[in-house]
């Protein structure tokens, strides 16, 4: 269980986060939807020990985390393989065990051998997200945290690797909190869905989806995307956005 | 691993080509000044080869390019040396980079020529003033590289490491060092190739021995090709270090910046 207590949290003057309490039970998938600027990546960053909050507190029982960001942030000087097993090095196993399970990996996501061994830089960006995503999951994580990692991605592959996560979340048994500002996205993947507005970052609705993940066909997306705008706090929130822009 | 190995060597020799051809072109230049201004004011390569046999021949050629060799390796290891971990320290401190920085301007902004005179007055008459000169004039150099590559790490590379639990020592080997590396080895390129000037200009005012020793001896007989026979000596030795020892060293060490194998074939899978 991933659990955030009444956080509060400002970089410097500006607040960013007002009283968030969240629960993640095991096995489950939560999104935080949001316009830019409401503190999505904060939470999932505090939720990774990667910034501790001005206030209030988070309880993870998961055993391994994972977190795949936004930007791939592969180690450029890295051939793929390398960045694959990581994470992998960093818990001390042997380089061929490391390589095994990278390669392996690798395959399942539709890299292939010769794809192992380029630099971050002679991959596509989609291949690279890849990478990435083969990254965290190879240390068998329990959690996994995704915060936007199809954003900067066109459209068609973007819905190849929404396939692909939900089938390594449902082959993996994993728990996961995904981040991003697309509503039709959080309505494919997540099982409970978060909204969160901007200045300071507070939960304006919370809508649990009881269908499973591989029933929802587009229809369905379209349809359930289209009964959140109408919600009148949904609709604002995403209203401040488009006054922002 | 060998076959990648062996293509990669002839694939660096044969991108040797465009630099000869460019070379040529400039030796043919070289050559037409000659006919235009006359043997003394501007040798032909060929005489300027001739002398440089000469000079072999005499056996002065040869100790005075060990000589200076000696004096602006010498000054260069250990301004690399120093340089490179002072700065990397300097670099981990905010504090430390800020208060450096103006220090590193000062220091880069000061004629090097000023040194050799101050050096004269300091140790006197002798190789030790070109060495002085040589790493007084390259420190700042190689200091700022190091200082520019440890401040300028990567937060989103950082957090990553991070959030992989990444233990202490792999994290300076896998995430700092090569990206420290980026900024160091241009800056020891640089240092390298300031280092052989200024030895020989230390030499020339310091010292009787060296190529820059020597070049004051032609400088007193009007020694036109002399003087350009020891240009050539010094140019040889710096092209031979840095195409035959820094450039293979940095393609060992940074492969990720020089390969383009994908460069040709569309990226698989999109």
């Amino acid at each position: 269980m991933l659990r955030w207590k009444n956080i509060n949290h400002s970089f410097g003057l500006t607040e960013v986060l007002e009283d968030i309490s969240l629960t993640l039970e095991k096995g489950k998938v939560l999104s935080l939807v949001g316009p830019s600027g409401c503190g999505k990546s904060t939470l999932l960053n505090i939720a990774a020990d990667l910034l501790d909050p001005t206030e209030g507190e988070v309880t993870n029982t998961f055993e391994r985390l994972a977190i795949v960001f936004q930007e791939h942030r592969l180690l450029p000087w890295r051939r793929a393989i390398d960045n694959i097993s990581y994470g992998l090095k960093a818990r001390g196993i042997a380089k061929l065990e490391r390589y095994r399970i990278a390669t392996k990996l690798a395959t399942r996501m539709g890299l292939d051998t010769d794809d192992l061994t380029k630099f971050p830089h002679e991959l596509s960006g989609g291949m690279r997200q890849r990478v990435s995503l083969a990254r965290a999951l190879a240390i068998e994580p329990d959690l996994l945290l995704l915060d936007e990692p199809f954003t900067a991605l066109d459209v068609g592959l973007r819905r190849d690797l929404q396939d692909l996560v939900i089938s390594l979340i449902s082959e993996h048994g994993l728990s996961g909190v995904f981040v991003t500002h697309d509503l039709s996205e959080a309505v494919r993947l997540s099982d409970e869905i978060i909204v969160l507005a901007p200045n300071p970052g507070r939960i304006v609705y919370r809508q649990k989806i009881t269908l499973p993940v591989t029933e929802r066909s587009e229809t369905y997306v379209f349809r359930a995307v289209g009964d959140l705008m109408q919600v009148p706090a949904v609709d604002a929130a995403f209203r401040v956005d488009e006054k922002a822009a | 691993m060998l076959k990648d190995n062996i293509k990669g060597a002839a694939a660096y020799l044969w991108s040797g080509w465009g630099a000869a051809s460019a070379l040529l072109l400039f030796t043919a230049l070289w050559e037409f000044g000659h006919q235009v201004y006359g043997t003394l004011i501007l040798p032909s390569p060929l005489q300027t080869l001739n002398a440089l046999g000469g000079l072999y021949d005499e056996g002065i050629a040869v100790p005075a390019a060990i000589i200076t060799a000696k004096r602006a390796m010498f000054g260069f290891v250990l301004a690399a040396g120093v340089g490179s971990v002072l700065g990397i320290m300097a670099g981990l401190s905010m504090t430390a980079a800020r208060a450096m920085r103006p220090i590193v301007t000062v220091m880069l902004g000061i004629p090097p020529i000023t040194w050799v005179v101050l050096a004269l007055m300091w140790f006197g008459m002798g190789g030790g003033s070109a060495i002085f000169t040589v790493v007084v004039t390259t420190l700042p150099i190689t200091f700022s590289g190091a200082m520019m590559g440890t401040h300028t790490l990567d937060q989103g590379l950082r957090d990553m490491a991070r959030s992989y639990g990444t233990p202490f020592r792999m994290m300076l080997w896998d995430v700092h060092f090569p990206h420290v590396l980026s900024y160091l080895f241009p800056a020891w390129i640089t240092a390298l190739g300031m280092a052989w000037k200024i030895a020989v200009m230390g030499e020339l005012l310091s010292t009787t021995d060296g190529i820059g020793g020597e070049m004051a001896l032609t400088r007193i007989s009007m020694d036109t090709s002399g003087t350009l026979a020891l240009l050539l000596c010094v140019l040889a030795m710096l092209m031979t270090v840095e195409y035959l020892m820094l450039e293979p060293i940095r393609r060992k060490m940074e492969p990720w910046r020089t390969t383009t194998h994908n460069s040709f074939s569309t990226p698989k899978g999109f």
